[in-house]
């Protein structure tokens, strides 16, 4: 629990064919073993910056900047050092492979893993992401899941090969909301489990607060601040995270969250 | 013409294009180059092509000049299967149309007909017409149309069944739009596209069919076509392979002119990646 | 397995309407014909006397009105006979049966060889859209794609047959040589390279664009992107995850395309004078002969649905979405 896992220093990214940038002069530090969430709306960069990290940039972006990996000691490889969940469940699984296929595939790839070693550790995992029946599951097709189900078989799948970040890119926004809530618990313990970082991507900054440790608040390709939860949520540097706040109720009980629209 | 200009852009419109307008030139120009019955004896049979300044592309059997019989094929060709595919997608919109907003007993039935004319075979069909009710240059279109018109209409009448749903043909009823009107004005304009894409495919279908029942001897034997000089050619393989080989070119040229042409058109109307022809 | 039957009846149940129409359909556009079978027969024969053509009018059945026959036709339809062929002085069935497996044996071969190369190509060209080997591939598939198959047929049979005699220039079988089993075998494949070779060119060149546009389509998928974050080898995301997903429009095509190969199998035939059930139409269509041509055409309209079928059962099997999950969670 401590060492810089991945240093950014003025990192600026624009897409091929945009003028504006969608990232500019981020400065951040990820420290290993934390959970950090990335708070920002839409057109953020939020987004830009998990695709970023992850190296799965569109052809054609422009990086500025630099990307550090103190805690690798060289560039990440995807799946092995990293893995990421997507935001639409239905779409980040394959419709005609199964859902063992898809976990296994990960652990075969970088862990040295015989198939059938493979899909036992599949079932492994899909009993601790609190699937029904892995058994059953394991030959099961994506579409016979439902979605808060398919996001649990996508961070499996993404932890299979024992990364050491796990960056989960609006992993909640498209589940119910009570859902969210299992999900975030979810992740959580898996996180802390293995010991592995947390990116927690969101627009949601109630949802994140309950479970992070630091969070961090983008606004139109720049970092706006970043700290601890509690000074953050106390006492905001800028208006903006101010603003965010204040949007928002019911703060103060972890992990309850509750958003109740009038 | 701003499509046009995009058209122009892409290297298969570009190339497809000109290949159209070549034909089409030659097409029209071919009483010009080559006056008179391209079916008459012009010459000394079996001459080779350029050997004779007279006959650039060499004469036939009879002595029948290739190169009239390729312009004036070219008029056969381009003008079965632009008239064949037209009739074909009116056809098939028509039926389309009516199927998707009648629904019911009527959809059902008319898509049954539609299943019936998908599965026979178009050529089989073609042929079946053809025999049975003559050679003349009408009938061949229509035997062509009536074995390609059912794709245009069961796209058509996916297309109505998509777009009756939509926001904007509800709003149109709750204002009191006549059901003709919505139909003409509001959902046939949006129908449109996706069957037009089909065309291109249509009319490369219609030549290659015209040029096989020719081949067959079940073309317009008053007229130069194509298929009827590579049959032709058949029985002097051997010896004067040219006769087969320089009107089949000309098919895959057209053909391909066809297909290059709708592959630019639809990166110049917006979607990438056209896909199969 | 007791799915595909339940499926199987419920398919040919429904294709009983079709077929009724397809049948009706041609017996009105036969009648329309001037003249029938007999003037045919007639015809060839240097004509006849009345006598003669109101007494093999009355044999066949050709004297009564179109509604009795049409009725005559398809009671003995429902009841599988197809008919006597006037040209041939044969049963249709017969004639059909004879000649249908040269064309089935064309077309499976044709079929198979183009599915297999094609969609192998098209990996090659859809693993990278965009790439030199995707845009020469691409060309390459339009320029043949446009080339008329009968045409090829020719061009091929001069090359490989005339000039460098490597192969038979027609035929499905050396005529009375009497050999049989493998080398029989050898024989007729000696045949058939040709006209395969032409048929599955032009097939290639159309599965190959159908796969490299469905791989580009499936690049563009999400499941991708997390396949790519997964860290799986190239290999694998291009074969297991784009390119089996890709297959689906193919195999989709494949169904489409079953009633355009059969008539394309009418010229094949016809330029290398194979004896099939293509060559029979041609042949039909020569003699005037209305129950051949009748039972030529419910019979491609059977192929085409069984094939349908067949497809629709593969399609079933590559893709799990479809039908009843058994198992599911």
């Amino acid at each position: 629990m401590s060492g810089i896992f991945c240093s950014l220093r003025q990192l600026s990214v624009t897409y091929g064919r945009g003028v504006a940038a969608a990232l500019d002069g981020i400065d951040l530090d990820i420290v290993a073993g934390e959970r950090l969430a990335i708070i920002g709306e839409s057109g953020s960069g939020k987004s830009t910056l998990a695709r970023a990290l992850a190296g799965l940039l569109p052809e054609g972006a422009r990086v500025g900047g630099e990307m550090l990996w103190p805690g690798l000691g060289h560039a990440p490889r995807p799946g092995r050092d990293f893995g990421v969940v997507f935001q639409d469940p239905g779409s980040s699984l394959n419709p005609v492979l199964t859902i063992g296929e898809q976990v296994a595939e990960g652990a075969r790839r970088h862990l040295g893993l015989s198939w059938k070693q493979a899909y036992v550790r599949a079932e492994e995992l899909l009993g601790r992401v609190r699937i029904p029946q892995p058994d059953r599951t394991m030959r099961a097709f994506p579409h016979q899941l439902s979605g808060g189900q398919r996001q649990r078989v996508a961070i499996a799948a993404a932890i299979a090969a024992r990364p050491a970040l796990l960056i989960a890119d609006e992993a909640t926004s498209a589940l119910d909301v009570v859902v969210q809530a299992e999900m975030v618990r979810l992740l959580d313990g898996l996180v802390r489990e293995d010991g592995m970082t947390l990116l927690f991507i969101t627009h949601d900054i109630a949802l994140a607060s309950g479970f992070v440790d630091r969070i961090a608040v983008f606004r139109n390709a720049r970092l706006v601040e970043a700290g601890p939860v509690r000074s953050v949520l106390s006492a905001p540097k800028s208006d903006y995270t101010a603003a965010l706040i204040a949007s928002h109720r019911d703060l103060a009980t972890p992990p309850l969250i509750a958003e109740v629209q009038p | 013409m701003n499509w046009l200009r995009r058209l122009l852009r892409t290297p298969e419109g570009a190339a497809g294009l000109a290949i159209l307008l070549i034909l089409l030139l030659a097409g029209l120009l071919a009483p010009v180059v080559s006056p008179g019955d391209p079916l008459r004896i012009a010459g000394r049979a079996l001459l080779a092509p350029f050997t004779d300044p007279a006959f650039p592309l060499g004469t036939d059997r009879l002595g029948r000049d290739v190169l009239a019989g390729l312009l004036y094929g070219a008029r056969t060709s381009l003008a079965v299967g632009l008239a064949a595919a037209f009739s074909a997608m009116v056809l098939g919109l028509c039926v389309g149309m009516v199927a998707g907003f009648a629904g019911g007993l009527i959809d059902e039935a008319l898509m049954r007909v539609v299943d019936a004319f998908q599965i026979v075979p178009a050529f089989l069909l073609a042929l079946a017409v053809v025999s049975t009710i003559g050679v003349s240059t009408p009938i061949i279109v229509l035997a062509i149309a009536l074995g390609t018109w059912a794709d245009p209409a069961r796209l058509t009448r996916a297309q109505v069944l998509a777009i009756r749903e939509q926001d904007y043909v509800a709003s149109a009823r709750v204002i009191g739009m006549h059901p003709a009107e919505i139909a003409f004005r509001e959902i046939l304009p949006n129908a449109l596209p996706p069957v037009l894409a089909l065309s291109a495919t249509i009319v490369a279908g219609a030549v290659l069919t015209e040029a096989a029942l020719s081949f067959l001897g079940l073309g317009n034997p008053n007229i130069a076509t194509w298929g009827s000089m590579i049959a032709e050619g058949r029985s002097v393989l051997r010896s004067a392979s040219y006769l087969s080989i320089i009107p089949g070119a000309a098919l895959a040229v057209t053909v391909l002119g066809v297909h290059l042409f709708s592959e630019g058109l639809g990166k110049a109307l917006g979607d990438n990646d056209v896909g199969a022809a | 397995m007791k799915r595909a039957i339940i499926l199987l009846r419920r398919r040919a149940i429904s294709s009983i309407p079709v077929l009724l129409i397809v049948v009706i359909f041609t017996f009105f556009l036969l009648e329309s014909a001037s003249g029938d079978a007999v003037d045919a027969y007639l015809g060839s024969i240097g004509g006849g006397d009345a006598a003669l053509r109101q007494s093999l009018r009355e044999s066949y059945g050709l004297d009564q009105s179109m509604f009795a026959r049409l009725w005559l036709y398809l009671s003995s339809l429902a009841r599988f006979d197809l008919g006597w062929s006037v040209a041939f002085n044969r049963p249709v069935g017969v004639l059909i049966t004879e000649r249908l497996p040269n064309t089935l044996l064309l077309m499976g071969s044709a079929t198979a060889l183009s599915f297999g190369i094609g969609s192998a190509l098209g990996i090659l060209a859809g693993a990278r859209p965009g790439s030199v080997r995707d845009r020469m591939l691409s060309i390459g598939s339009l320029i043949v794609y446009a080339i008329p198959s009968f045409w090829l047929g020719l061009v091929l049979s001069i090359v490989f047959s005339v000039k460098l005699r490597w192969f038979p220039i027609a035929g499905v079988e050396t005529i009375a040589s009497g050999k049989t089993g493998f080398a029989r075998a050898l024989d007729i494949a000696d045949h058939l390279v040709l006209p395969v070779g032409a048929l599955a060119l032009i097939y290639l060149a159309l599965f190959l664009r159908v796969m490299r546009s469905g791989m580009a389509e499936a690049w563009k998928l999400d499941f991708v992107l997390f396949a790519r974050a997964k860290g799986l080898s190239r290999s694998r995301i291009v074969l297991r995850h784009v390119a089996r997903n890709a297959l689906l429009p193919l195999v989709t095509m494949l169904g489409l395309q079953s009633a355009a190969m059969l008539g394309g199998s009418v010229v094949i035939e016809s330029v290398f004078a194979i004896p099939g059930f293509g060559r029979l139409a041609q042949e039909a269509v020569n003699g005037r002969d209305a129950p051949l041509l009748m039972g030529i055409v419910v019979t491609s309209a059977v192929l085409v649905i069984s094939v349908n079928f067949l497809v629709d059962l593969v399609y079933a099997a590559l893709d799990p979405r479809i039908g009843a999950s058994e198992g599911g969670v």
